[in-house]
C-alpha cells in the first residue's frame, strides 16, 4: 500500500534518452517514415512467408488460362503470359528482387565504410590516392557501370549483386572519408591521441560512434536506387534467369501483354515502385530524426 | 580563372586513363577466353595460337593495355564481332541519337524541376512545397523503365496517339529534327526527363530556400525594390549550382539511358550496349562504355569549369 502512496509523492524522474533512443522516438512521431517502414516491413514478410501466403504455385501455368485480368475468378491479380497466378508469382517476386536490392548496399556499406573511415582517419598522402582510385569510379554514371560490369561478367544473380556492390562501394567510400575525416580534426580525438590511446581504440570509440550513423543514412538511401537497378538488370536479362519470379523480369517478360492485360503487365512494376519510394521515404525520415545534414 | 581550367584539366588526366584503365578490364573480368567469341569452335589448337598472336592476348596485361591504349588514342576502337564494323563509327552513329534524347529530356526535366524548385523554395512548408517535393520523391523513386512501359500502355496502346517504339516512321535509325520524328521522341524523352526533374527540384528548392534567408535579399526588400527584382537576384544567385547540376544530369542520362532506350528501342548507345552484351560483342562493349564515360569525364570538366566561371567564388582545389 506504500508503494500507492510513495508513487503520489515522488515527481515523475525524467530520464534523458540515450541517443539511438531519441532517433527512434523522433522517427515514430514521422507518419510518413512509419508508413514506409509498414511497407517496407509488410512486402519483406510477405516475401518470407510467400510458400505459406501465395495462393497458387508460382511455377505451375495453364496455356489455356494466360493472361488473364485482373479479378478473374481464382486470379486475384490475373496471370501472366504462361499462366501462372500473378498474385503468387508478385509475392514470390519480392524474395529475389528485395535480395538483389539490399544485399549490394549491405556488402557496400561494410566495405565502402572500411575503405572510407581508413583514408579519412590515415589522412595524407594515403587519402589522397585512395580518393583518386574512387574518383575514377565517379566518371561512370552508375547505371552505365551496373550494366558494363555484368554485362562483361555475364547474367546471373551473383554476378549482378557483385556488380552493385562495386557501384556502390565508391559511392559509400567517398561519404565515409568525407564525415572520417571531419571526426579526426576534432578536439576530443586530438585530445585522446594525446593522452596516448592507440589509432584502434581511437577508431573505435570516438570515431565509428560519430560516423557510421550519416554513413547508414546514406546507405539507406541508396536501396531504392539498388532496387530499382537489380529489377532494371533483370529486365533487360543481366539478372535473374527465368522461370524464378522476380519483378523487373516479369515487367520484362510481360512486355507482349501490354495491348492484351495492360494492368497486370504494369503489376510488377507497381511493386518496384512502391518498395523504392518506402525505402526513400524511411530514410528520409531516418535522415531527419538523426538531424543528419547532406 | 584560365589557370584553374588548366588544373582541372591535369587533375582530369589520371581519372581519365583509370577510366580507359577499368574499360580495358571488362575484357578480362569477362568469364572465359575473350577469344570465344571470334573463334569458331571447332577452332585447332594452332588456330587458336594464330588469333591469340594476332590480336596480342599472348602478351603480358600491361604491354596489352598500352598497345590497346595507343590505338585508342588515334582513333581506333577495334572492329565489331557482331558486324565487322569498326566500333567508333557504330558508336558515334549512337551516340548523336542518344545525345538527342538525352539533351531533350535535360530540358524538359530542367524546365518543370526549375520551376517546382522555386515554387517549392519560395513557399516552404505551403500545400504547394508539400506537392512539389512529392512530385520530386515520386521522380527519383519511379523506375523510368516502368514508367515507360506504362507511358506506352496509355499514350500508344489506349490511345494511339503516340508511337510506341523507334526513332522515326522509316523504321531507320536516325532521328531528324521534323514533325513525324518528334512524335517518336516525345514518349522516351518524358520518360527520361523525370529522373532529372525529380533531382533539380530538389536542389532548386534547398537553394531559393536558402538563399531566401541571407541578409542581401532583406537588404534588397529593405531597399524597396520590387519582388521581381529581388527574384531576378535570387535566380542569379541559384543559377550556377542549378545549371552544374543540370550538366552532370546530361551526363548521367546519357550513360544511364540504357533501360529506356532498350524499353522505346531507341537506337542509341543503350540499345548498341544491349545488343553487344547479348551477342558477347566485348570490343563493342568496351567501346561504347569507353565513349560514354569518357564524354562523362568531359562534361564534368567543362561544368566544373564554366561553373567557376560564372561563380568565382566556388573555385575547387
Amino acid at each position: 500500500m506504500t508503494a500507492i502512496a510513495d508513487a503520489g509523492v515522488y515527481l515523475p524522474v525524467k530520464r534523458s534518452r540515450g541517443y539511438w533512443a531519441s532517433v527512434a522516438h523522433r522517427l515514430a512521431r514521422d507518419p510518413v517514415a512509419m508508413v514506409a517502414l509498414a511497407l517496407i516491413v509488410a512486402i519483406a514478410l510477405t516475401a518470407i512467408f510467400a510458400p505459406l501466403l501465395a495462393p497458387a504455385d508460382p511455377f505451375k501455368g495453364s496455356m489455356l488460362r494466360r493472361l488473364r485480368p485482373v479479378g478473374f475468378p481464382g486470379y486475384p491479380l490475373g496471370s501472366d503470359e504462361l499462366g501462372r497466378d500473378m498474385l503468387s508469382r508478385l509475392m514470390y517476386g519480392g524474395r529475389l528482387s528485395l535480395l538483389m536490392g539490399v544485399t549490394p548496399v549491405l556488402v557496400a556499406f561494410v566495405i565502402g565504410s572500411s575503405f572510407g573511415i581508413f583514408a579519412g582517419y590515415i589522412g595524407g598522402r594515403i587519402n589522397t590516392l585512395m580518393m583518386r582510385v574512387i574518383d575514377v569510379f565517379f566518371a561512370f554514371p552508375s547505371v552505365l557501370l551496373a550494366i558494363a560490369l555484368s554485362g562483361a561478367l555475364g547474367a546471373g544473380i551473383v554476378n549482378s549483386i557483385v556488380s552493385l556492390t562495386i557501384v556502390f562501394i565508391p559511392q559509400i567510400a567517398r561519404v565515409a572519408e568525407a564525415v572520417t575525416t571531419q571526426i579526426r580534426t576534432r578536439d576530443y580525438v586530438e585530445a585522446a591521441r594525446v593522452s596516448g590511446a592507440r589509432a584502434l581504440s581511437i577508431v573505435r570509440v570516438h570515431v565509428l560512434g560519430n560516423v557510421l550513423g550519416p554513413i547508414f543514412v546514406y546507405a539507406t538511401s541508396l536501396i531504392s536506387v539498388s532496387m530499382i537497378l537489380a529489377s532494371g538488370l533483370s529486365f533487360l536479362g543481366l539478372g535473374v534467369k527465368p522461370p524464378d519470379p522476380e519483378w523487373g523480369l516479369m515487367l520484362n517478360t510481360l512486355r507482349t501483354a501490354i495491348y492484351s492485360q495492360p494492368l497486370v503487365a504494369a503489376l510488377p512494376g507497381v511493386m518496384i515502385f512502391i518498395t523504392s519510394i518506402s525505402f526513400n521515404l524511411f530514410s528520409d525520415g531516418l535522415r531527419s530524426a538523426m538531424e543528419v545534414k547532406q | 580563372m584560365l589557370l584553374y581550367a588548366v588544373k582541372r584539366i591535369l587533375y582530369v588526366t589520371p581519372v581519365a586513363i583509370g577510366v580507359s584503365i577499368i574499360c580495358f578490364l571488362l575484357v578480362h573480368i569477362a568469364p572465359g577466353d575473350p577469344l570465344t567469341a571470334v573463334l569458331p569452335i571447332d577452332a585447332t589448337a594452332a588456330q587458336q595460337a594464330e588469333m591469340r598472336a594476332a590480336y596480342g592476348f599472348d602478351r603480358p596485361l600491361p604491354v596489352q593495355y598500352g598497345l590497346w591504349l595507343w590505338k585508342v588514342l588515334h582513333g581506333d576502337l577495334g572492329n565489331s564481332i557482331a558486324t565487322g564494323r569498326p566500333v567508333l563509327s557504330e558508336v558515334s552513329r549512337a551516340v548523336t541519337n542518344s545525345l538527342i534524347l538525352a539533351a531533350v529530356a535535360t530540358l524538359i526535366g530542367f524546365t518543370f524541376g526549375t520551376f517546382f524548385g522555386f515554387v517549392a523554395g519560395y513557399h516552404r512548408d505551403s500545400a504547394l512545397d508539400k506537392i512539389a517535393s512529392a512530385i520530386s520523391v515520386l521522380g527519383v523513386s519511379v523506375p523510368h523503365y516502368w514508367l515507360g512501359m506504362v507511358l506506352v500502355i496509355i499514350f500508344s496502346a489506349q490511345l494511339g496517339w503516340l508511337p510506341p517504339t523507334g526513332a522515326g516512321p522509316d523504321g531507320s535509325g536516325n532521328w531528324r529534327p521534323d514533325f513525324e520524328h518528334l512524335r517518336y521522341l516525345i514518349l522516351p524523352a518524358v520518360t527520361m526527363s523525370v529522373i532529372p526533374m525529380g533531382i533539380i527540384a530538389r536542389t532548386v528548392r534547398a537553394l531559393v530556400a536558402e538563399i531566401l534567408t541571407q541578409e542581401f535579399v532583406q537588404a534588397l526588400r529593405a531597399k524597396g525594390l520590387s519582388e521581381w527584382t529581388v527574384f531576378k537576384h535570387v535566380v542569379t544567385n541559384a543559377a550556377p549550382t542549378a545549371l552544374s547540376v543540370m550538366g552532370l544530369q546530361l551526363g548521367y542520362l546519357l550513360g544511364g539511358s540504357i533501360l529506356i532506350e532498350t524499353v522505346f528501342a531507341w537506337p542509341g548507345t543503350g540499345f548498341l550496349l544491349n545488343s553487344a552484351i547479348f551477342q558477347r560483342d566485348l570490343p563493342l562493349l568496351q567501346g561504347t562504355i569507353l565513349v560514354l564515360a569518357m564524354f562523362f569525364v568531359l562534361l564534368n570538366l567543362i561544368v566544373d569549369v564554366l561553373q567557376t566561371a560564372l561563380d568565382p567564388r566556388i573555385q575547387r582545389a
